[in-house]
């Protein structure tokens, strides 16, 4: 229905409300609060993932869970797939997008190196919020080191 | 079901996208106290994107200039189908033909979205009437966009109103003569 270039505005449009909203709030503070931001994607995030998997068998592990969260949730969302995905079995994920669809169209020099946690934060909400509705508790963070890849970190909290 | 499933990518990025905004609004609800801010904020957020969007719109369609307001209303019927999927209906043109109302049945944004009683004065589709507004402005129409009905509040239909200010004229850059 919609087109792809929406989301994408109103992506970035989420970004400069809730960094002008903290910044009103706040104006002491150094770094940027994105807390807001990986709020809005938390509950993006918890709310599609269950219309996405309403029809589906339950997953048998937390390695399957993620695989889909690689595969099937990343190409409906991000139109493409993780590229990389890695684990210590042990609770760390470690999830690598080559051309992250928020970054791909920025300049790949430096440049634009520090803006990039803006834009990949409302995505670590996503996963948090996903995983989290699939009962899976967790840290999500990301780590930029050239645009416009990224790895997220995601560490499952066990109880 | 296998694991395989392909998702309706098309279904898919349109609940994003209402998912999306909903939190949006939400978090606005929750930041500013009156409704009628969170308004004001979608209107602008509307129009940051109305401004950009219009780029897209021109290059995806190839179209020319807009002869007259009829033609204008045309289009942006055109953008609505290309952008949400839905096809307004232009209807209630002012005599002097400076206004008119599309007639939304469905409306994406509003999808799985219910208002609770004490925000009955939100506009919650706001956004739209900013994006007009904005993509207007880049092709050198000032409009006024506001909604008349809305769904959300009960009505049959959702009805946003345009109304023709005036033309936007090439003015020099300061400085250059």
């Amino acid at each position: 229905m919609s087109d792809d270039i929406l989301f994408e505005l109103l992506h970035s449009e989420i970004i400069s409300y809730t960094l002008q909203n903290a910044d009103e709030k706040d104006k002491e503070k150094k770094d940027e609060d994105l807390s807001n931001l990986e709020y809005i994607g938390f509950s993006t995030g918890y709310r599609i993932i269950e219309r996405l998997t309403k029809e589906m068998a339950r997953f048998k592990e937390e390695l399957d869970t993620m695989k889909f969260i690689c595969t099937d949730f990343w190409s409906a969302v991000y139109k493409k797939q993780i590229d990389n995905l890695r684990t210590n079995h042990q609770g760390v994920y470690v999830l690598q997008d080559n051309s992250f669809r928020f970054l791909s169209r920025m300049s790949s020099g430096k440049q634009y190196l520090e803006l990039a946690p803006q834009y990949v934060t409302f995505t670590c909400g996503v996963i948090r919020g996903s995983l989290a509705n699939l009962n899976i508790q967790c840290l999500v963070t990301a780590e930029v080191q050239s645009l416009p890849s990224v790895k997220f970190h995601i560490q499952v909290q066990r109880s | 079901m296998s694991r395989s499933t392909r998702f309706d990518t098309k279904k898919v990025n349109s609940e994003l996208v209402t998912l999306t905004y909903g939190t949006l609004v939400a978090q606005m609800v929750k930041d500013l106290d009156n409704p009628d801010d969170v308004s004001k904020q979608l209107d602008r957020i509307g129009y940051n994107m109305g401004i950009r969007l219009i780029e897209d719109f021109l290059s995806k369609t190839g179209t020319g200039r807009c002869l007259d307001l009829k033609d204008t209303a045309d289009k942006i019927q055109t953008a609505f189908r290309l952008y949400l999927g839905v096809q307004p209906n232009v209807v209630n043109w002012s005599p002097a033909g400076d206004e008119f109302s599309f007639i939304l049945d469905s409306n994406p944004l509003t999808e799985l979205v219910e208002l609770p009683e004490d925000l009955k004065s939100l506009k919650y589709c706001n956004i739209i009437c900013g994006a007009i507004r904005g993509a207007l402005e880049m092709v050198q129409l000032d409009v006024q966009s506001w909604i008349v009905q809305d769904q959300l509040k009960g009505d049959q239909n959702t009805e946003i109103r345009v109304k023709f200010i005036r033309r936007l004229e090439d003015a020099m850059p300061a400085g250059e003569d």
